[in-house]
């Protein structure tokens, strides 16, 4: 039994969730293998090697990898997938785009989201936005998941790996990368940072979630955060956005800000350590998981509370 | 240019979904439903390619129970030309399954665009637009949020949400759009709409007839309640709640 673990990496780093990939797969038992694919990686592929209960790394380094699309991805997979009985992925932006693509080509029923391991086909995973958990057993022949980030603690170092080149897959030619929009920040990943600051429609406006929320991360070093009302109200972009159709959060304090708390949202940060709400309507569902419920209307206590820390 | 719109009949957003005492499944007894949120961005996107001359047919297709039909002929209430329903009973149908089917009926109406919804809110799977794209050997734009299709080249611009910002793809046609819902704002249907919606063209066919295995691949083995989260404290204000961050939860 070998488990490959697709990394997640801009080339130069791993991504923080190939960690947690990799700590779930050694739940598994048996060697586990990662796969660096990608254009000139051989830096990410290094990183890799020095992770704990990493048997060996797989480099596949070729221009058609640089972009990580799906198409090409999913091929090189697929022909390495012979040899192994488990193939794992973040449930990231990154790994629901491609996985689903490689447990189609191998006739396997993917599990998607898992956050518990209970055997070798047994795993749990949360259906209709975290309020049931459903016990899945696959009976295929080789199992295809994606593993939700938070659900497991990450990998240390401590590995010594070889590092073995492996012939690219084809370049399948189906989409063209036109172009990447990335905003810069300095602030603290939002699906790793230990404090999350985030804002709801309470906020009224993007102008006040800037002027209110941007100096209560900085004071916390915390990354932000938001609803999917904020969203879509305009207020932040789209990557701010915690809960089912977001990001999965679980950091050690969560602050929700004029947030009411949503079946949609508790989705993405319930499983918070500790959870602060500030909202001036007491009755709004959030204080029902808050650990620190402030009733109070958030353009007065939101100052205060950055005076204070 | 015809493009495809899988939909999926689900539990309405706004239900608070339990699981059943016996842990078999979820309680899904006189529950609301209603189409799933994504897939009415999805038929949104089509019909307005149609509206812009750009596709000449809209096909929408669910596979589910009979009472799918209902999702059906609310996308055919906003501007879907044609549906199908792939009659799959009281049957569990998963991703791959649902993939495939829908690559039959693909493969019969030959559009040049299928557009999903990224995900269904009752099992977030988040698999089905990709598993299919995979199966037809198409390229795929998951998650989009703005798209535009040319037709004379053959080619769709999206862009899609990934972390940290947006990534935009041109794919040549046929391909394949999941639809996040920042693609577009669905419009309602009207009432006048609804009943004319009725008439139009509705087919059934069922796995079988389409020589589909629909076999479940995962065995539910049961169905329980995440761990209760014990919350609910209250603090008077912000000095309190700075106490207690720092010298109770101690996180700060």
């Amino acid at each position: 039994m070998t488990t490959l673990v697709i990394a997640e990496h801009d080339h130069a780093r791993l991504k923080g969730v190939t960690r947690n990939t990799l700590a779930a797969a050694s739940k598994l038992g048996g060697d586990v293998h990662v796969l660096v694919a990608g254009s000139n990686a051989a830096a990410a592929a290094g990183e890799a090697a020095k992770l704990a209960g990493v048997a060996k790394v797989l480099l596949v380094d070729a221009p058609h990898y640089a972009d990580q699309t799906a198409e090409n991805l999913a091929a090189l997979v697929v022909s390495l997938a012979a040899a192994y009985s488990h193939i794992l992925a973040p449930a990231s932006v990154f790994g629901k785009n491609f996985l689903p693509r490689v447990a189609g080509l191998l006739d396997v029923q993917q599990v998607s989201d898992v956050i518990a391991i209970n055997s070798a086909d047994t795993f749990v995973r949360p259906i209709y936005a975290g309020n049931a958990l459903a016990t899945v057993q696959s009976s295929d022949a080789i199992k295809v998941l994606t593993v939700r980030p938070t659900a497991f603690e990450p990998a240390g170092d401590g590995g010594a790996a070889a590092v073995e080149n492996v012939a690219a897959g084809p370049d399948t030619g189906l989409v063209k990368l036109i172009g990447r929009e990335i905003a810069k920040s300095e602030r603290p990943e939002l699906g790793a940072a230990k404090i999350v600051v985030s804002g709801g429609r309470g906020l009224g406006s993007g102008d006040n979630y800037k002027k209110l929320l941007e100096p209560l991360a900085d004071k916390l070093n915390a990354a932000l955060g938001a609803s999917r009302a904020a969203v879509d109200a305009g207020y932040v972009p789209n990557d701010y956005q915690v809960g089912q159709t977001g990001k999965i959060v679980a950091p050690q304090l969560y602050i929700a800000i004029g947030i009411s708390g949503a079946i949609q949202h508790l989705a993405g940060m319930k499983d918070s350590k500790v959870i602060v709400a500030i909202n001036k309507n007491e009755d709004e569902p959030i204080f029902q998981i808050a650990d620190y419920g402030l009733v109070a209307d958030l353009n007065e206590a939101v100052p205060q509370l950055i005076a204070a820390l | 240019m015809k493009v495809l719109v899988p939909i999926k009949r689900v539990v309405d957003k706004d239900v608070k979904v339990r699981p059943k005492a016996d842990e078999t499944g979820v309680e899904l007894a006189n529950v609301k439903m209603s189409i799933n949120p994504f897939d009415e961005n999805a038929v949104e996107e089509a019909v307005r390619l149609k509206e812009k001359g750009i596709a000449t047919e809209v096909v929408v297709v669910s596979v589910g129970p009979d009472k799918a039909r209902d999702t059906l002929v609310s996308a055919l209430a906003v501007g879907a030309d044609r549906a199908i329903l792939v009659d799959s009973g009281d049957a569990e149908v998963q991703p791959l399954a649902i993939a495939k089917l829908l690559k039959a009926v693909a493969d019969k109406e030959q559009p040049q665009l299928v557009i999903f919804g990224r995900q269904a809110i009752d099992d977030d799977a988040v698999q089905t637009g990709q598993i299919f794209a995979a199966l037809q050997g198409w390229g795929q734009a998951a998650f989009a949020s703005i798209s535009k299709v040319d037709v004379a080249s053959g080619k769709a611009t999206v862009g899609r949400e990934i972390d940290g910002g947006l990534e935009t793809l041109e794919l040549s046609l046929p391909a394949v759009i999941t639809a996040d819902l920042r693609l577009n704002e669905p419009r309602y249907a009207k009432l006048p709409d609804v009943m004319k919606a009725k008439k139009k063209p509705q087919e059934t066919t069922t796995p079988a007839a389409l020589g589909i295995d629909i076999t479940p691949r995962l065995k539910t083995l049961k169905v329980s309640e995440p761990p209760k989260r014990k919350g609910g404290g209250k603090v008077a204000d912000v000095a309190e709640l700075v106490s207690k961050l720092k010298n109770e939860a101690k996180v700060i």
